[in-house]
């Protein structure tokens, strides 16, 4: 019932791993990251939560780099416009790695920071990696 | 077993060494201020490693060497410059005035195009932290060499059923993604590298490519429009009799450049014309890598949408990605992070704790989320790079 929890274990909570989901080029230069579940994770999360978490983000950059009407739209005013409305502009693709950001935000919050995992926005990494950092596992599971 | 885990925390021993820590309060505060008055917060160009140099507080990038650029602004500008002081009077009073009409806007074209590839970032990749480096390390299956530079790592994937190898870049520490190349004059990766011309003093890449291309072509429009008038006039001057050497003599300089410049520029716009229809980049056609030269199986160039009008679209029209270096986001101040963060967090925890000693899962998520990671920029930090 009353657990003792050291303050230390809460106020650093020690960096274990990290794991990195790399790129997946098998569609060409477009961001999408691979779904392969790594196995440090085996013990902290379901495998489908993962990729469906994965699948999502690429998704959502693939939503960003759609070729359609209105990004041909957007390219082609920009284009007259001498590419000054880019100052002025948000993007199509800005406003779409907002939603990213919000995404993972809520994810950390729901599904993973309660399993002692946390990732890393791929923008932060240069969209080269998903970085997902897994905290020792001190206090987790006494608690349930 | 409760007093024992409790007594082992000391607010003292957690900061790390700072002189003379006073009581709580007192202790975050005159940290804080030390370290402020120490250091500012530095933004990421500060410290950026590639040879780069950075203006207007991180806003506009521009390569080490960017000494031809001026010589082409001030090309531009002479040239221009003669056109409308020279040409211009005369041709609207024998025309139309249309004519500097189209002068200027093709001009104003040329230049803020100019100014775009010169000081936005091509695309460049940030290296790769030391996290990633490890973990790319222990994948590689290392036969423990012991010269100084290990044999070239590459790696293989399958683009679009066609085989492309991954370079491993060892400045970057990282395999290079496709069509990325490491531009030795600013010791950068760059995504989609095209090349790195002096006349605009920075690499034309993924994110500049458009801007260049509009360049090349508003600028051979622009050179061969005022060709075509200074002929004109010249013509028109020699047939109002007023003499041929006359008006020889008050043009040279323009006639001069724009020869000479014209079909130099209207050679780069046709083959940049060729590039951008079949989705290729210069680096590639030099090397050959799609053409076969050097390998002899089929290749083909896996990029490609088969469609020249899609291929246009997609290089010229296409979503304008994102800067990935973050040139105005803030450090993680992390040595000051450390001694403030941990003076300032002790009583609100402590206090938290005394109150929820029986923590269920989501307290220990709140404290896990204010651990003291690098907090990542907010992303309207990319919005506010004006030349992004």
């Amino acid at each position: 019932m009353a657990e003792t929890h050291s303050l230390q274990d809460l106020q650093q909570p020690a960096v274990s791993s990290k794991v990195f989901i790399q790129r997946d080029y098998s569609s060409g230069t477009i961001c999408r990251f691979q779904t392969k579940f790594p196995s440090e994770l085996e013990s902290r999360i379901d495998k489908q939560q993962f990729e469906e978490t994965i699948q999502t983000l690429n998704n959502l950059y693939a939503e960003a780099e759609k070729l359609g009407g209105k990004s041909y739209l957007e390219g082609c005013l920009a284009c007259l416009t001498a590419y000054t409305i880019f100052l002025c502009m948000e993007t199509h693709y800005e406003k779409v790695l907002k939603k990213i950001a919000r995404y993972i935000k809520d994810q950390n919050e729901k599904t993973y920071a309660p399993r002692g995992l946390l990732l890393t926005d791929p923008i932060e990494r240069g969209l080269r990696v998903v970085e997902i950092t897994i905290f020792e596992d001190r206090s987790i599971g006494s608690g349930r | 077993m409760k007093n024992c885990e409790y007594q082992q925390i000391d607010p003292q021993a957690l900061s790390t060494p700072t002189p003379t820590p006073p009581p709580h309060a007192a202790a975050a505060e005159s940290g804080n201020e030390q370290d402020k008055k120490a250091k500012r917060p530095r933004r990421k160009w500060e410290v950026f490693p590639g040879k780069n140099r950075f203006y207007c507080d991180g806003r506009i990038i521009v390569a080490r060497q960017s000494g031809v650029l001026p010589l082409t602004l001030g090309l531009i500008l002479v040239t221009s410059g003669l056109f409308f002081i020279f040409d211009c009077p005369f041709l609207v009073k024998h025309l139309t005035g249309c004519i500097p009409v189209i002068g200027g806007v093709l001009f104003v074209f040329v230049v803020i195009t100019l100014l775009q590839t010169s000081f936005t970032d091509p695309g460049i990749l940030p290296r790769a932290t030391p996290d990633e480096a490890a973990d790319i390390e222990k994948q590689i299956d290392n036969t423990g060499n012991t010269t100084y530079r290990p044999p070239p790592r590459t790696k293989e994937v399958l683009i679009n059923q066609q085989v492309v190898k991954l370079k491993y870049c060892f400045t970057c520490k990282m395999f290079r993604p496709p069509r990325t190349s490491h531009c030795s004059l600013c010791d950068n990766c760059v995504e989609r590298f095209d090349h790195h011309c002096p006349w605009v003093g920075n690499c034309v890449g993924k994110r500049n490519y458009r801007f260049f291309y509009t360049f090349i072509v508003s600028l051979s429009f622009l050179t061969a429009f005022i060709f075509g008038c200074v002929t004109t006039h010249l013509a028109l001057r020699a047939q109002g009799g007023k003499g041929l050497v006359f008006a020889l003599q008050e043009s040279p300089v323009e006639l001069v450049i724009c020869f000479f410049s014209v079909w130099s520029i209207l050679g780069l716009s046709g083959f940049h014309t060729y590039l951008v229809a079949s989705n290729l980049t210069t680096n590639e056609d030099i090397k050959g890598s799609w053409s076969g030269k050097s390998g002899a199986e089929d290749t083909t160039n896996p990029y490609s949408h088969r469609n020249i009008f899609i291929n246009c679209c997609s290089v010229l029209c296409g979503p304008m990605p994102p800067s990935l270096i973050d040139r105005r986001g803030f450090l993680p101040t992390e040595e000051s992070a450390q001694t403030s963060s941990a003076e300032v967090e002790t009583p609100s925890l402590a206090a938290k704790n005394e109150i929820n000693v029986v923590g269920g899962s989501s307290q220990l998520a709140c404290g896990l989320q204010d651990s003291p990671s690098p907090v990542p920029a907010p992303p309207n930090s990319h919005q506010n790079s004006s030349f992004a």
